[in-house]
């Protein structure tokens, strides 16, 4: 079969980042090719390529067989390449119809030609199952109908390549349903269409090819038919992991916290996002926390750092949390190592040595009094450089300059400074390289030993239950398992976190 | 670090192409009306360099730059308060109105006009800062609504409750303040540095307090603990508050305390000049000074540099109208100026991204 799209040896590279290194896809002409991989693997990144929203530093992208150059968006869709964005973008307080011939406006004598438009969107609708009344304001329209909106109006400037970014984000089952029928709609009528996801599900239901990111590289291309949903995730995240363990225990017979009925009601009147959780966490302990993302668990660790309202208790080495503002959990002992560093833990165009002070301001060694303490910091944000394994010119360098790993690595010591009796760690080593995510396991392993105890949350499961002493499961908000890791494997722990077992 | 010439160069390359586009800029706006911008510029130089002006020019910046500070204190945390007009005409008003009925003796009663000014206008910032804080109600929106209020509260308080007769004009004043309440000029100290007393001239006082004001903002901003609080919340809010930052309480602090400062920039022609309040209070200040800081990156230095500039750029503008040029040639330079400034700090930063990740690809870090 023809290819419509062939990507060679894409790479890009931001500063501090390489998002995509030696990226190649082929993408059959009239297929649904999915392009999986985690958050942060690089997806997006090849599309915007691919867009023409930005640009490759090396490598090469044919469309239909020929070299391609695009400079910007324009470019690509001259050539028959559309996208459907996440995010719409969509003018609200038009018509459906007047968003789609937005900028591609027909005119006959210098007036926009709307029959004409109508009777195209309409004949395309009909044709793809995408029904949607071209006079309907598209704010009163609900989310799967924009998405169709979205849809028409690329298929409207003539693509015959279709990307869609996540599309099923923010779609409930049914329209998920519905899309997906349009999808093999598209597909019979012999258009292209390029699928990024990181749901596995989906991509067996919908993709006949699968291509397979991983930091940044592809790492397979698979046929869908010929896979299993395990068999891609481990091609997703890897296999050659070193592999995460502790050994014996190291648990004192002090308690470190204790949450008695914690519960964290939704901003919005609708279920709590974390009903009632208790639990005991002793001194060199492990606390793992499972579940699919947005179960909870990062609002329960917010909770306890008192980043969130909550009802219910908190117990820290014996004093109670509850009316303590987020200073003074951290200053009595509390580290947090949060599941967006960038946004959570860094500021990200100020050097490394202010960095160290974030969350620290309030007492030595990076403050005397009321003052910075220039020296110090300096002194000791070699320290966590050189303990840490950080890898950066000095502690002057702007913490943007950083590779994620190091960012990270970065943090975990800031974090682990002062010896809190607490850690919550969220995602420790997510998007971290296998290297730097060893030494950050070194890390936490040689602090439970000395008596630290810590709040584990994890996407990937070899890690959870690799790490920890015991498990608990998440599931919409409440604790549904608890599960000794020495006799849990990845299998069983994902399907208690789904709730199926 | 690692490409220092270039580095300086960078610095320096976004003032001087400001500089120049707005030569340009001001030229072309002069061509247009059939003046010539060499003669235009070539009086204004000859009248602006002469020693009379420059000391207006500074005195013009002394207000300029305690308002600019006002402003920059807010822009480090992230916030904006547009409403340094209003502080300082409500702090200006209620110092001259006070001050003017304490009795204490000299530096003392400088103090405590001082202390009311800053309270009228941290007062009036608070109103502000407590919507925003309670109830979300954007910064930007009610400090620019609130300047309007202060603009008739102060006329109302000014005409009906705070004025006193002036004998033979029909200007509004509140009742001067007495000699222990105004500022002693700087000239007898520049007389003895060998400057020349110029008619009209001085220098005033209000100069000192301002440096002091310039170096006590560097050094919270850059040094203390509440400074980097300060400056954490305005780069990553987020972060901040994972850090343990109460960011509602910054938000009140910050706007309070612009709001204090802001209410000393009325002083230096209040207690240097006028000693009263009037009608013909000068109005713009808080408004010129969003721009002062805006050009000088909200830093000490960066901010004095161009509180002079505009004030030199102001007073020596005056002298267009000798031949026939409107002086609104000024607001076209301070416009072109700052949107040229603006710009060309943000190409310099990208720039200055684009070559840091070369090097960092070059030296093939990961």
């Amino acid at each position: 079969m023809a290819i419509a799209v062939e990507l060679r040896h894409i790479s890009k590279r931001f500063p501090g980042v390489i998002a995509n290194k030696d990226v190649s896809i082929k993408v059959e002409s009239g297929s649904v090719h999915a392009l999986i991989g985690e958050n942060g693997a690089g997806k997006s990144t090849v599309m915007k390529i691919l867009y023409g929203m930005q640009r490759p530093d090396s490598g090469e992208i044919l469309v239909n067989g020929t070299t391609v150059h695009f400079k910007k968006p324009a470019d690509s869709i001259e050539a028959g390449i559309g996208m459907v964005h996440q995010h719409f973008m969509l003018a609200d307080n038009f018509t459906v119809l007047e968003n789609i011939v937005l900028g591609y406006e027909p005119s006959r004598g210098g007036v926009i030609d709307f029959n004409a438009a109508r009777v195209k969107i309409n004949e395309m609708a009909a044709a793809y199952g995408l029904t949607v009344d071209p006079d309907a304001l598209v704010e009163d329209l609900g989310v799967g109908q924009r998405q169709r909106v979205e849809i028409l109006k690329v298929l409207y400037r003539g693509a015959k390549i279709l990307i869609f970014d996540e599309p099923t984000a923010v779609l409930v089952p049914q329209e998920v349903d519905e899309l997906f029928a349009a999808l093999q709609g598209l597909r019979k009528d012999g258009l292209t269409v390029i699928f990024i996801t990181h749901k596995l599900d989906e991509v067996l239901r919908v993709a006949d090819d699968v291509t397979v990111i991983r930091a940044g590289s592809t790492v397979a291309e698979v046929k869908a038919s010929e896979v299993s949903a395990k068999k891609l995730a481990e091609l997703m995240v890897g296999s050659e992991l070193p592999s995460p363990e502790i050994h014996g225990s190291a648990k004192r017979s002090d308690i470190a916290l204790e949450l008695s009925q914690l519960t964290v009601p939704a901003e919005s009147g609708a279920r709590n996002l974390v009903s009632d959780v208790s639990f005991t966490l002793h001194a060199g302990e492990v606390l793992g926390i499972a579940g699919v993302e947005g179960n909870g668990q990062s609002e329960l660790i917010e909770a306890i750092l008192g980043l969130r309202n909550y009802t219910g208790t908190v117990i820290f080495k014996g004093e109670p949390l509850d009316d303590e503002s987020v200073s003074e959990r951290r200053d009595m002992g509390i580290g947090f190592i949060p599941e967006d560093r960038q946004r959570q833990a860094l500021l990200m165009s100020s050097p490394l040595w202010e960095n160290r002070i974030l969350g620290h301001q309030r007492g030595k060694p990076v403050m005397n009094g009321a003052l910075i303490d220039r020296k110090a910091t300096m002194a000791d944000t070699i320290r966590i450089m050189q303990e840490f394994d950080v890898r950066a010119p000095g502690p002057d360098t702007l913490a943007l300059a950083l590779s994620g790993g190091n960012q990270q690595k970065f943090i975990v010591g800031r974090e682990m400074s002062g010896s809190p009796s607490l850690l919550l760690a969220s995602h420790p080593t997510r998007g971290v390289d296998v290297g730097a995510q060893a030494a950050i396991w070194n890390e936490l392993r040689a602090a439970r030993e000395k008596g630290m105890a810590i709040v584990l949350i994890s996407a990937d499961l070899e890690e959870l239950i690799g790490l920890s002493d015991r498990l608990i499961v998440m599931l919409r908000g409440s604790v549904t398992a608890e599960l000794d890791p020495a006799k849990t494997t990845p299998e069983s722990l994902g399907s208690a976190m789904t709730g199926a077992a | 670090m690692r490409f220092k010439p270039g580095k300086i160069a960078l610095a320096v390359a976004a003032p001087v192409f400001a500089a120049v586009f707005s030569l340009i800029v001001s030229s072309a706006s002069l061509l247009a009306t059939n003046k010539s911008p060499r003669e235009a510029f070539a009086l204004m130089w000859e009248f602006g360099s002469g020693a009379g002006s420059l000391m207006e020019a500074v005195n013009l910046a002394t207000s300029y730059y305690i308002a600019a500070i006002a402003i920059a204190l807010t822009f480090r945390a992230g916030l904006f308060n547009i409403g340094v007009e209003g502080q300082l005409r409500l702090g200006s008003l209620f110092a001259a109105y006070f001050g003017a009925m304490i009795v204490l003796p000299p530096v003392l009663h400088i103090l405590a006009i001082f202390i009311i000014a800053m309270f009228v206008g941290g007062l009036w910032a608070a109103i502000a800062a407590y919507m925003k804080v309670k109830r979300g109600v954007s910064e930007v929106i009610s400090t620019i609504m609130l300047n309007s209020v202060a603009g008739g509260l102060s006329a109302y308080l000014l005409s009906k409750h705070f004025m006193v007769k002036v004998e033979g004009s029909n200007d509004l004043a509140t009742k001067p303040l007495p000699a222990s309440g105004q500022f002693p000029d700087l000239m007898p100290v520049l007389k003895k540095l060998g400057v020349e007393e110029q008619p009209g001239g001085g220098v005033y006082g209000m100069l000192i307090i301002a440096i002091i004001l310039g170096i006590a903002f560097w050094f919270v901003v850059n040094r203390t603990r509440f400074g980097f609080e300060l400056r954490s919340s305005g780069m990553n809010p987020i972060a901040a508050r994972v850090s343990g930052v109460n960011s509602k309480k910054m938000t009140f602090i910050a706007l309070v305390a612009s709001g204090a400062i802001a209410g000393l920039a009325g002083l230096p022609t209040l207690l240097g000049d006028t000693h009263s309040y009037t009608l013909g209070f000068r109005g713009g200040v808080g408004f010129t000074a969003i721009a002062i800081a805006l050009l000088g990156r909200n830093s000490a230095v960066g901010m004095a540099i161009s509180a002079m500039l505009f004030g030199f750029l102001e007073v020596a503008s005056r002298t267009l109208e000798l031949i026939d040029i409107a002086p609104e040639t000024y607001v076209i330079m301070q416009g072109s100026i700052l949107l040229s400034a603006v710009i060309a700090y943000e190409v310099v930063r990208r720039y200055q991204l684009t070559l840091q990740s070369h090097a960092l690809a070059k030296a093939g870090d990961k």
